[in-house]
């Protein structure tokens, strides 16, 4: 392969560094009609424009030139970075629990991609304990990268890959299992996994970061901390997912994986166990239950790996005066299992019938869950509930619309009999639907009130 | 006990004095152009200088809004990591504060810090209005203009903003000033957002609040072109009048702030932090130059004396509950803290702990410096064997020299902290040594009102500045620069000559450059045709002495001086009425008028009512004329052997308040004279 040495430059700003044999990664000294700017040439994220040479000056600063200013330019060295995130090896230590991590495309420890002007992961465990060196205080690491791919790419295929992998590790004598993950759709995998690993002897956590590694404040070190500690030393064996609990740089939650939702774009405690508590409380050396109900870690190897899943599962967010069309459009196009995010407790328009009416004719599962999170269907309050019911569509209880859309996809996979998807559904495997919904799974605090805002000041947020 | 081994006597405070004389220290009153050529010193400048924008640079909560310590709503938590550079190693600084471990807990105001300071949240777009005052005054400093800002993160691990980096970007590079005699070159201006404000530091804790954080603010950097302190002061000022010129920059406390960055021939580049007076810089930097030409003196003695550096090895023990021979005060008060207590032997590093460094500093206070902040261990959190001045433990030291089988050449340490704190402590003092025989170490240093500096932190390299992920460059286009390029204040060179060429007193140049005044005076005089010298006196030295005494309202706009004097021209009236009306038009809080809908609801003051109450009482050059006569003979009546220089004076008295605006005064004492002169003839 030939050397790109215009990496990401395109249009007039290649044709001006040709022009001047100037070389991305060589020193420039650069002439423009707003004077003389000198540097080393760095590559251009691609989908910047084309009318900007980006250089390194003196003092670590980036700048950009304006190529419509350049009146000459000269190369007087070249000095490519050679970037290496440092390797150390990882010491192993007999009294502790070895546990896998899997790598699925998160950013734990990550570089820059000058392409994307994004970073990319490192992952190896020397790579990992250059990084995070307390990670050997706590266990022993071994990594396999199974896919990188970024969180919103993960589907169906990567969760039996992962259910396959997790099979793998446990009968192989693993203490623990962490995937590594993006955040976006984290709690879809956990749903998944949820699903596909049930009953194992160990526990298998969860754990991306909200803010990448390459950030001194990044919590991605801590959270691996938390999940290796859980995975290591923890008594709780069931799909986890482990982040921050406080915003602060304090104890993470494990929530369990049916019951677990993304609830903000950025905050670092976005994670919430949503109509319950979560399921601990993990510190650096020290997992606290705060359920009593939990399956707890077993020495034996038995697992049951259910890696099935069909993909004809689709999920709706109905909207007032929705047309019946949307409906349709998705029988013709052939899914076999829709989940509708309905309104209140649980709601479409009467526009959506005859829909609802093919549905169950051409024998398409319809599953109801609700847009407002918390709470549970409650299709018999009212008459149109009652009428849609009637028209075949069965509602979920408390499971949340992402968990409900893996789960029917996984029981689709396993049969196409409706009956026995039914009783799939609604029979829970690990809580995704509760029997109860306890005073304190509901708690979404509104600032201004006096007695809350005296607890903000108290408790660190 | 006997002594196989006695240590030969010794006075650290007569050796901190020969050390002292040994390099030549001189005190800055004394030094020469001369002290500073032999001890090469070379300093330059960063300019930190707030914006006066309205909301902050990275997200739109106000700027410019503080609160006191305890007035919060909210606290968060971090602890910080080193991260690799884009160029994929880490940072020293970074790896020595996370050596620190500090937990910081930020103080968080709604009103003034949302999801973003706290880093929850991802960047907003830069403020534009920022992002323009940068640019004009890039512009103003004739400086090159980048084609395209690329916003950077510039890391801080001491926690002092909330993401672990500063977001940063150069606005422009290469420039020069012309200062009085020489010309000091400029190596770049970026554009910045300020960082916390420390509540406080101690042990492991450290607390931030966040009402500063994320305003705008502007770093000019120069190269290290000052030779002597005075010049260092000088372009500092320079730098300030350049800024404040374009009246878009926040004044008074904090809100400009300087970092010095000062080394001697053979020394090292050390940053003085956040020097917030000018008048400070010049001692500061006096002493840190012979702070750095003192540190290459005991490079030299330790060279002597320690054959091989990579050989040389300190030796510790642990001072327990059972040597009790050791337990001096602090050593057993150590111990009933529940701390761990430990002896240290430096080989070859006699007259080393007592060596001079800064006016009333030793090398020793160097190592316990680094204690405190590396180790996180309070101070007093040593003693040693050869300690100036506290109490006198130096004839114990050489019983704890024989325990740890010392040489005579050698030097002994007892420090104490926390158990945790203890490998990093003994680390530290290792390292210290370490880049004592290597010479000057890099560092940040922090500022004290006497003119010395303690260690602050490992100097940041370029290997903490990463792009910033989350934003996208901004282009600079010529358009954007011809715009902003229009009324550019003049440069201050310029103005300096201006105002010598008009003849106001050099003692008022500061003052009016560093209130921006200059171009004021210049408009009163260019657009309502008064003399500029008159003008800027008035200003100068009548209204900035009612400033000094707190006589000038919160808020009083300088235009209302405009106004005073436009009113003048309008009335037909001269400048010295000015001087009585001013102490009242001072008086008047104004508001911005660009804030206001209409000029009718600007509460610019009722010039002629303050006027008519100074008891001004105006007359004709006529009537003054014969009103000098009238009260000539009133004089004569009632004194009648008195001078005439006597008779003018009090006639002038009388006609004051009639004559003052109307005509000269030196006008009317010629009348009078004249008038006062034939009257005498006359009787």
């Amino acid at each position: 392969m030939t050397e790109d040495f215009f990496q990401g430059y395109r249009g007039e700003a290649l044709a001006l560094l040709k022009k001047y044999s100037v070389r991305v990664w060589g020193n420039a000294e650069i002439e423009t009609t707003r004077g003389l700017f000198r540097g080393t040439v760095l590559p251009r994220a691609e989908n910047n424009d084309d009318l900007h040479i980006v250089i390194k000056i003196e003092s670590g600063y980036n700048i950009g030139i304006d190529v419509t200013t350049v009146t000459r330019m000269t190369e007087t060295g070249y000095n490519k970075a050679n970037y290496k995130i440092p390797e150390k090896e990882f010491p192993y230590s007999d009294d502790k629990p070895t546990v896998k991590l899997l790598g699925t495309g998160g950013t734990i420890a990550s570089r820059l991609d000058y392409r994307t002007g994004a970073v990319i992961p490192a992952f190896s465990p020397g790579e990992l304990y250059g990084a995070v060196p307390e990670l050997a205080d706590v266990c022993n690491i071994h990594t396999e990268k199974l896919f990188g791919v970024f969180s919103e790419n993960m589907g169906p295929e990567q969760y039996m890959t992962l259910a396959k992998a997790i099979g793998k590790e446990i009968a192989e004598g693993i203490d623990g299992i962490v995937i590594g993950h993006g955040t976006d759709t984290l709690h879809h995998t956990a749903a998944a996994l949820s699903f596909m690993v049930q009953k194992p002897p160990v526990p298998i956590i969860l754990v991306g970061s909200q803010r990448s590694s390459d950030r001194p404040s990044s919590d991605a070190a801590l959270n691996l901390i938390h999940a290796a500690t859980a995975a290591g030393h923890g008594d709780i064996a069931e799909v986890m997912v482990c982040m921050f609990g406080p915003t602060s740089d304090e104890y993470g939650f494990l929530h369990r994986g049916t019951r677990v939702r993304k609830m903000h774009s950025s905050y670092r405690s976005t994670f919430r166990t949503i109509g319950d508590t979560p399921v601990a409380t993990v510190r650096r050396g020290e997992v606290k239950p705060i359920k009593k109900d939990y399956n707890p870690r077993r020495s034996d190897r038995d697992v049951k790996i259910m890696p099935y899943f069909n993909e004809d599962v689709t999920m709706i967010y109905f909207y007032p005066h929705m047309k019946v069309e949307m409906f349709h459009s998705l029988i013709d196009q052939g899914y076999k299992g829709i989940i509708i995010v309905g309104t209140g407790l649980g709601h479409v328009n009467r526009e959506l019938y005859p829909a609802l009416e093919r549905a169950q004719k051409e024998n398409v599962a319809v599953y109801m869950t609700l847009q407002t999170i918390w709470g549970y269907v409650h299709m018999f309050v009212y008459e149109t509930g009652r009428d849609m019911m009637a028209k075949g569509v069965i509602p979920l209880g408390n499971m949340l619309p992402e968990v409900a859309w893996a789960k029917l996809g996984w029981a689709l996979g396993q049969t196409d009999d409706l009956e026995e998807v039914k009783k799939i559904m609604l029979t829970p495997v690990n809580d995704e639907i509760t029997e109860r919904e306890p005073y304190n799974g509901y708690l979404v605090y509104q600032g201004g009130v006096p007695e809350v805002e005296e607890f903000i000041r108290r408790v660190h947020k | 006990m006997t002594k196989p081994c006695p240590m030969p006597s010794f006075d650290p405070l007569k050796n901190y004095e020969k050390t002292r004389d040994e390099i030549g220290y001189v005190s800055r009153k004394e030094a020469t152009l001369n002290d500073y050529k032999r001890i090469g010193f070379k300093s330059g400048l960063e300019v930190h200088q707030q914006l006066k924008t309205k909301s902050k640079l990275f997200c739109r909560c106000p700027a410019g809004i503080y609160h006191d310590h305890d007035d919060y709503d909210a606290e968060v938590i971090r602890h910080m990591r080193p991260t690799l550079s884009e160029m994929g190693v880490y940072d020293g600084t970074a790896l020595m504060e996370f050596k620190t471990r500090k937990e910081i807990t930020y103080r968080i105001n709604n009103e003034t810090a949302c999801t973003y300071e706290i880093d929850d949240t991802p960047p907003f777009p830069i403020d534009p209005e920022a992002l323009e005052i940068a640019i004009r005054i890039a512009l103003a400093a004739k400086m090159n203009v980048v084609g395209e800002v690329h916003i950077i993160r510039k890391q801080y691990l001491d926690g002092s903003i909330p993401t672990g980096f500063q977001r940063s970007a150069i606005i422009s590079v290469e420039g020069e000033l012309q200062l009085k005699n020489k010309k000091v070159r400029l190596i770049q201006l970026s554009l910045e957002e300020d960082s916390c404000r420390e509540v406080s530091d101690i042990g492991h804790s450290r607390i931030y609040k966040t009402d500063r954080l994320g305003m705008p603010l502007i770093e000019t950097v120069t190269y290290p072109d000052c030779l002597t302190p005075d010049e260092l002061a000088e372009a500092a000022g320079y730098i300030r009048f350049l800024n404040r010129s374009t009246g878009e920059v926040r004044t008074g406390i904090g809100a400009a702030r300087e970092d010095v960055n000062v080394s001697c021939e053979g020394g090292s580049r050390v940053e003085m932090k956040g020097v917030a007076h000018i008048k400070w810089i010049p001692e500061l930097s006096h002493n840190e130059a012979f702070r750095q030409y003192a540190l290459l003196n005991i490079r030299g003695r330790l060279q002597k004396m320690i054959a091989d550096p990579s050989a040389w090895k300190l030796k510790t023990r642990e001072i327990t509950e059972a040597e009790t021979q050791f337990h001096f005060a602090p050593v057993r008060a150590a111990l009933d803290r529940g701390e761990r207590v430990i002896a240290i032997n430096l080989p070859g590093c006699r007259s080393i702990l007592s060596h001079f460094t800064q006016p009333g500093h030793v090398f020793a206070d160097e190592i316990s410096d680094r204690l405190k902040v590396i180790a996180c261990i309070e101070k007093p959190n040593m003693i040693h064997s050869e300690d100036i001045g506290r109490d006198n433990f130096n004839n114990l030291f050489p019983e704890v020299a024989i325990w740890l089988s010392a040489a005579p050449d050698d030097a002994q340490i007892i420090l104490w902290g926390p158990d945790g704190d203890i490998p990093t402590a003994i680390e530290t003092v290792e390292e210290r040594i370490r880049l004592a025989l290597e010479g000057v170490p890099n560092e940040t240093r922090k500022t004290f009102e006497d003119g010395t500096t303690m260690f602050e932190r490992v100097l940041p390299g370029r290997d903490r500045m990463y792009p910033d992920t989350d934003s996208q460059p901004i282009p600079v286009t010529t358009e954007m620069l011809g715009r902003l390029g229009r009324d550019l204040p003049v440069d201050v060179s310029l103005r300096f000559r201006q105002m010598k060429d008009w003849g106001i007193p050099e003692d008022a140049w500061h003052y009016l450059l560093s209130k921006n005044l200059v171009r004021l005076i210049e408009r009163i005089g260019d657009e309502l045709g008064f003399d500029h010298r008159e003008v800027g006196i008035l200003i100068g030295h009548r209204f900035r002495s009612l400033e000094g005494r707190g006589r000038v309202a919160e808020g009083f706009s300088h235009e209302t001086l405009y106004d005073l004097f436009a009113f003048l021209k309008k009335e037909k009236l001269l400048p010295p009425v000015a001087r009585l009306m001013l102490p009242e038009v001072v008086s008047y809080p104004g508001v911005p008028r660009q804030t206001l809908p209409g000029d009718d609801a600007s509460p610019v003051p009722d010039f002629a009512a303050i006027l008519a109450a100074t008891g001004f009482n105006p007359l004709s050059m006529n009537k003054i004329r014969s009103e000098t006569r009238e009260l000539a003979k009133r004089f004569a009546a009632i004194c009648h052997n008195g001078h005439r220089e006597a008779a003018v004076n009090w006639v002038m008295g009388q006609l004051h308040m009639n004559a003052i605006g109307i005509v000269r005064m030196s006008e009317v004492r010629k009348q009078v004279d004249s008038i006062l002169e034939q009257t005498e003839q006359q009787l």
